[in-house]
């Protein structure tokens, strides 16, 4: 049977005054956070605990999410990270589903969608008209919306005071959460990078440590003097949550990484501060990019690829104009900016997920880039240090 | 093509399809897909280019023939797309093999074996189990699965004994491995993108043809799904696929194990599902790719703003369930596995799996009322249990009724190879059938919830109404007034993330919000045939499509509201109308969609007997019927009211009776003579009719007709063995009625029209008979006041003409008259129901040239089935061709059904048993004779025949058959009852291996016409 004993009833409130009910699952919990969807078909797991997501109240388009359970958070790969999520906890908000699957089925899975929710304290609900309300986010944009599960749910009334309360999704600084506290160190290979943990995904750093390099992870607001005491070849500058324009620090730390030459890639959040470090400017969009089939084309080769992305935020190509960055990936659909480069420096970012986890392999090569980048500079400053020598 | 200002020359002889439509290519040639056609074909056209990969494995083994043989070279033939050494790849299963180890793509690993011991030392590297295939055995005998040494040594025994190169190849055995399948897109600049994925239901040990297949994949994970999404992109780029392809992958059920199974470098069955599945439309952009465009300057159709290089983003769950007529075959089993034996498909769309599923059951027209059977079939669990291990067509049906009966989930699972996921989700289905019942009439009144969940679960009204023992209509006013009432949805390739202009839709009852508003124009609304079966096939979507664009044309029409639920059809392409509901073709669906829309009306009378059988309950619940009143159909569908209308109104028929005892038909019989026809009333195709020669023969046969159809009288009808057989297809407005073409059948009558050779004109029709006919034509339309299109059949024997049925709706050979006499009829039956007249028009003149309609037989696929035709319809398909005489478009049409022509030197073989009609057989083979063909028989028959065949024993016949010495089988054995088994064996042989089969008199006349005089070359 579908519904567990003793379903309960789950309330929606949308900003906008929209009201939804459905079945609650997961935790019991009232909260608040900002209403956004993913048109990906896989993945729950890896988007759940990507920390990109803090903040946000998810809704999966696909309508039947937690089909092949969850597996195991203590599982770890190779290198000691987790081998099936993208961080060690839940970090969506809450979730919202056409229907939820109570009963499983996969030989990885160890509990369901909803137990694992209940143990992490996220809230779900079920029995929602997602198509209706992914078709009414794209209409009036991502809005903040308050979601209540249990067995006597907030009134109405209070569920809008509750919402009305909270801070909006925009002015919360949630990189802050989702970062290290302090620097942590990852493989013991020579071929030492550094990445900025603005709310990294596993992967990233699983991509980095397959590429033979070590990674120490810094916290976001690393000075640029404390990032380049690990002497890194090049500094990733990661994925995170929220508004780049409250990541003011690493900005500023980005921008002397890259004046002074270090390699840097920035991915997602990374991009935005990337272009903001050379005096770009960000924008949000009406209802950002989620999902797992989104087009990018290559400016300088006109190749296409599909890639992973989740970006409520972009890079203004208008702003880029007076800056020496150029955009090395725009969007298939939409025109705007999916990936920078910079003319003179080894600088490069993109607004996709290389990484993937969930998504696509497609875009891998922008790790290799990136290693390429980084093997280059340490060559030419080789070569520089043996010229001085000489002179 | 078109839109890039290229003039296109299509091959098809495929009569049928709207594909063949005149308004489809520049030119169409009705001629074989063979390397001999084609290179003539190429030779007068000149053609600056080619594609092979839309017309399936026909299109692409001419394909790559042609280029081998240098026709292309020579004609300076660019191929299109995938390049024929990126073909050969994916055709060679060793070069495919390799090809795949090359780039570290894993597929099934196996060796082959000389001995039991060396069989035992591979397994120790491969591991249990592992299946054995004998090298050199025809079908496939001698192989197996071994589970353990035993079975091992066992099989690897006999089957080294069966082969004659005393070698059998062990492959690890992956039967119980999830299949899933990739469509790939690629461009010729390396951009490539998955349009979908899919699971089949019913995991490798299944054929992805007979699979019940859903997309998208629902028990894989993330890391399992762009795993093998990877592996399929990196494969398409080393066989350097430009344009589409297909790719299939084993899966471990317990692991992210998988091995790489195949690559179609075509577009297929699986593509044309994808399409449909996610309204990404892949022939159009493989197409355009094909021509040079790469994905990233391509748009998609149905936003018409975003790109087309894109991955489609599903937000509902398609569910592909085959469509099997293997009950229709005598002797054929009902075991599917991994050769294909299903012969149509329908797709179903829910936001749930549940809905899907119960959908689908109810689309594929097999009177279920969804997934749960009306009567339990089985009672021993243990018999249950067997048909779970050995799957037939009813596996789905079998699994439901095991969980209904109390076997336990997991069981089921392990038992049918099916994944729990899916066995949980049909379960939910039993727990709701359950509540329902247990609620009773009075709890589904009362409680919403139970009635809602039900029709969440994709309950029709009808299957609540038989669990609470009600009428569906008492359901249905139950629904309406707690509110529970179906939304729309739209099928837009992006989850909704974009606005679509998007008019591909579907009905759900797990939603809160409709989309897709109806306008307020003036449409009509046009049912299509459902899946394709026996009997119903692409000559529908023929009728569809026409009427479709007919009633546009018209300009009395703003707006054509198409419903079907077959994905391989045209008329299921999203932008062939105006609006397309993906549905069921049930008065329940039908009626839902006709109330939201507000229709003009509804044409039922070109999907053939699907929509037809609607009308009557549709027009007593409201649905404005156009054309042909419902109750003229019913009038021309009751054998008994059509029998007192022909009485009235003087037109003979052949004696005729409808009978409830034994006694009664038995009486009957005797009166009129045997042999009789006997049949139920709404016959679809000739289920359980046949023909009768005998009183014991009547009685067994009514014994089982009886049990089929307790509440029919069964009619029974006089048969004659030496009446030839016409047809006619024309349009009525009540008044004026306009022939299309009379046609006649090749074999005598006793044929069934859909089996029968025809021609068109007539051949042997005396003048007297055609204007009798031409009378009786008029006649039966004024009376019944048809509107539209209809067809009737005829006996003849010389002058006399008597009527044998009539069908008031677009007939399974209109398609064939329409393009042999250039007349579309379908047009003037659309003006017709649009309320025009045909005074003042004559009858469509007879055309110059001559036109060959020939059946296309599965026999080789029906396992076991004994090749022989009659009253029920067998075939599965239809060519016609053309030519300036009979012989020419004759030998064109039989070559293109497969039929190879025998010439001097070939041998042939004839069989006969007591009962078969060999009237007829001695100047034939004696023609054959003369022609250098010499024939054999069994000596029975070859005594009977004094001297025109040479008598030979069955081995003797085996051998031949067997060795390709026999260019010919001519089997007249008709009735099954008396069938010898020994005869049989030489008749499977020869489908088997697909020698040229024939099973009358008047075929072989018609194969020796076409061996005196051999086909013209193109000029």
């Amino acid at each position: 049977m579908e519904k567990p004993e003793g379903s309960r009833p789950a309330f929606l409130l949308l900003e906008d005054g929209t009201l939804l009910l459905g079945t609650g699952f997961g935790a019991e919990a009232t909260v608040v956070g900002e209403l956004v969807f993913n048109t990906g078909m896989v993945g729950y797991p890896e988007s759940m605990t990507d920390p990109s997501y803090s903040g946000q109240v998810l809704c999966f388009t696909y309508p039947l999410i937690g089909n092949y359970g969850v597996p195991s958070m203590e599982e770890k790969d190779v290198f000691g990270l987790p081998r099936y999520f993208e961080s060690a906890s839940v970090k969506v908000t809450g979730i919202v589903v056409q229907e939820h699957c109570a009963r499983p089925s996969h030989w990885a899975s160890v509990q369901t969608l909803s137990r694992w929710m209940e143990d992490q304290g996220v809230p779900g609900i079920e029995g929602v008209d997602t198509r209706a309300l992914v078709t009414t986010i794209r209409e009036r944009g991502v809005m903040m919306c308050a979601l209540a599960t249990g067995r006597e749910p907030p009134s109405r009334r209070e569920l809008k005071r509750l919402l009305e309360r909270s801070a909006r999704y925009d002015s919360v600084d949630y990189v802050k959460q989702v970062s290290v506290s302090r620097p942590a160190a990852y493989g013991i290979s020579d071929k030492k990078m550094v990445v900025v943990d603005c709310g990294v995904k596993e992967s990233i750093i699983r991509n980095m440590l397959g590429r033979g390099y070590s990674v120490v992870r810094v916290p976001f607001d690393s000075p640029y003097a404390e990032i380049m005491k690990h002497d890194p070849a090049g500094v990733i500058v990661s994925n995170g949550p929220g508004d780049p324009r409250l990541c003011a620090e690493t900005v500023k730390a980005t921008s002397r990484l890259v004046d002074s030459g270090v390699p840097v890639l920035g991915i997602c959040l990374g991009e935005q501060v990337l272009g903001m470090s050379q005096g770009g400017e960000t924008y949000k969009l009406k209802y950002g990019h989620r999902g797992q089939n989104k087009p990018v084309v290559e400016t300088t080769s006109g190749r296409g690829y599909v890639t992973s992305q989740n970006h409520g935020y972009a890079v203004d190509p208008e702003s880029l104009s007076k800056t020496e960055l150029k955009p090395w990936f725009v969007n298939g659909d939409d025109r705007s900016v999916e990936g920078l480069f910079h003319v003179s420096k080894p600088a490069i970012a993109v607004q996709f997920h290389p990484e993937a986890a969930p998504g696509p392999y497609d875009t891998e090569f922008v790790f290799d880039r990136f290693a390429e980048m980084m093997l280059a500079q340490k060559k030419s400053a080789a070569g520089e240090r043996v010229r001085s020598m000489k002179a | 093509m078109r839109e890039e200002g290229i003039r296109s020359i299509l091959v098809n002889p495929n009569i049928a399809t709207i594909q063949t439509d005149a308004r489809m290519a520049d030119k169409i040639h009705f001629l074989p897909v063979n390397p001999d056609f084609v290179t003539q074909i190429i030779e007068k056209e000149r053609p600056d280019a080619i594609l092979l990969g839309f017309g399936g494995q026909t299109a692409l083994n001419c394909g790559v023939a042609i280029s081998r043989a240098g026709v292309l070279s020579k004609y300076g033939v660019k191929v299109l797309g995938t390049q024929v050494k990126g073909i050969e790849i994916t055709e060679d299963r060793q070069l495919f093999k390799d090809t795949m180890t090359e780039i570290g793509v894993a597929c099934p690993r196996s060796k082959p074996a000389y001995s039991v011991d060396e069989a035992r030392s591979v397994v120790k590297e491969l591991g249990y189990p592992v299946i054995m295939r004998v090298a050199y055995t025809l079908g496939g005998r001698g192989g197996g699965v071994a589970h353990n040494a035993r079975e091992l040594d066992e099989i690897v025994q006999r089957g080294l004994n069966l082969s004659m190169a005393h070698q059998v190849l062990i492959e690890e055995y992956i039967g119980h491995w999830k299949q899933i399948e990739y469509e790939v897109m690629r461009d010729a600049d390396d951009n490539g993108q998955i349009v979908c994925n899919m699971e089949n239901v019913l995991s490798m040990r299944v054929h992805t043809g007979d699979n019940i297949v859903v997309a998208p994949s629902q028990t894989i994970t993330n890391r399992e799904y762009h795993m093998l999404r990877s592996l399929a992109l990196k494969s398409a780029r080393r066989c350097g696929i430009v344009g589409e392809c297909n790719m299939q992958f084993a899966l471990e059920p317990r692991s992210e194990t998988y091995r790489a199974i195949e690559i179609n470098a075509r577009l297929s069955r699986s593509s044309a599902l994808a399409s449909k599945a996610t309204g990404y439309p892949i022939a159009y952009i493989a197409a355009k790719i094909c021509l040079g465009y790469s994905l990233t300057e391509l748009k998609n159709k149905v936003t018409g703003v975003t790109t087309a290089m894109f991955e489609p983003s599903l937000d509902y769950c398609v569910l592909k369930m085959p469509r099997w007529d293997t009950k229709k075959f005598e002797g054929a089993s009902r075991g599917i596995g991994t050769a294909m034996k299903s012969i149509g498909e329908v797709m179903a769309i829910g936001r749930g799996f549940e809905e899907a599923v119960q959908k689908a059951s109810r689309m594929l027209n097999i009177r279920y009322d969804g997934v749960i059977r009306r009567l339990v079939e089985e009672d021993d669990l243990e018999v249950l249990k067997k048909r779970l291990r050995n799957p037939t067509d009813q596996i789905i049906f079998d699994v439901v009724e095991a969980l209904m009966v109390g076997i336990p989930e997991e069981e089921v699972s392990r038992l049918s190879v099916i994944d729990p996921w899916f066995v949980s989700k049909l379960k939910n289905i039993v727990d709701a059938y359950r509540r329902v019942e247990t609620s009773g009439r009075e709890g589904v009144d009362r409680d919403p919830e139970v009635l809602s969940e039900a029709k969440r679960l994709g309950f029709s009204d009808k299957q609540v109404a038989n669990a609470v023992d009600i009428d569906e209509d008492d359901v249905r006013a139950m629904r309406e007034r707690m509110g529970i009432t179906p939304k729309v949805k739209a099928i837009d390739t992006l989850a909704a993330e974009w606005p679509a202009r998007t008019n591909y839709l579907y009905v759900t009852y797990s939603a809160s919000a409709d989309e897709a508003k109806p306008s307020e124009k003036r449409k009509v609304m046009v049912l299509g045939a459902g899946p394709y079966r026996i009997g119903s096939s692409v000559e529908f979507d023929w009728g569809t499509m026409n009427m479709a664009w007919a009633l546009k044309e018209s300009g009395k029409v703003d707006e054509v509201v198409v419903v079907n639920c077959n994905p391989e059809t045209v008329s299921t392409d999203f932008d062939m109308s105006d609006r397309l509901y993906f549905e069921e073709l049930t008065a329940e669906r039908v009626l839902s969609i006709y109330e939201r829309e507000k229709p003009l009306g509804a044409v039922l009378c070109v999907g053939g007997q699907t929509p037809n059988d609607l009308a009557l309950e549709l027009d007593k619940k409201g649905v404005r019927v156009m054309g042909t009143s419902a109750d003229s159909i019913e009038r021309a569908e009751d054998r008994e009211r059509f029998a007192f209308l022909l009485d009235k109104i003087g037109i003979p028929q052949p004696a005729w009776g409808s009978f409830r005892s034994m006694k009664q038909a038995r009486q009957f019989c005797d009166r009129v003579g045997y042999p009789v026809i006997v049949r139920p009333s709404h016959v679809l195709s000739g289920s359980a009719m046949r023909v009768i020669w005998g009183s014991r023969e009547l009685e067994s046969f009514l014994a089982k007709a009886a049990e089929v159809n307790p509440n029919y009288p069964v009619t029974i009808s006089k048969f004659f063995e030496d009446a030839k057989e016409v047809e006619v297809d024309a349009v009525s407005d009540g008044e004026t009625t306009v022939i299309g073409a009379i046609m006649e059948h090749v074999q005598k009558a006793g044929v069934h029209s859909g089996d029968a050779i025809m021609t068109i004109p007539t051949v042997s029709v005396s003048g007297e008979a055609k204007d009798k006919i031409r009378a009786y034509t008029r006649a039966i339309a004024k009376e019944l006041g048809v509107r539209g299109p209809f067809n009737i059949q005829y006996l003849v024997v010389k002058d006399d003409v008597q009527v044998i049925e009539c069908n008031l709706r677009a007939s399974r050979s209109l398609p064939f008259v329409s393009k042999a006499t250039g007349a579309n009829l379908i047009k003037l039956a659309a003006s017709v129901i649009l309320g025009g007249s045909l005074a003042g028009m004559g009858d469509v003149a007879e055309p110059e040239q001559f036109a060959v309609k020939a059946p296309q037989f599965s026999f080789m696929q029906m396992e076991g089935a004994d090749p022989t035709i009659g009253v029920e319809m067998r075939s599965t398909g239809e060519v016609a061709c053309f030519g300036a005489t009979l012989s020419e478009a004759m030998s064109r049409a039989l070559i293109a059904s497969g039929l190879r022509i025998p010439s001097k030197g070939d041998a042939g073989i004839i069989l006969a048993d007591e009962s078969s009609d060999t009237s007829g057989a001695r100047s034939m083979l004696e023609g054959f004779k003369s022609a250098g063909i010499d024939f054999v028989s069994n000596p029975e028959t070859a005594a009977s025949l004094g001297g025109a065949a040479r008598a030979a024993t069955v081995d003797e016949m085996l051998e031949m058959v067997g060795s390709g010495k026999a260019a010919l089988v001519i089997s007249l054995s008709t009735n099954l009852n008396k069938t010898r088994r020994d005869l049989y064996k030489v008749r499977r042989k020869a489908v088997e291996l697909q020698v040229p089969f024939l099973t009358t008199v008047e075929e072989g006349m018609a194969v020796l016409l076409c061996a005196r005089s051999p086909p013209k070359r193109l000029g």
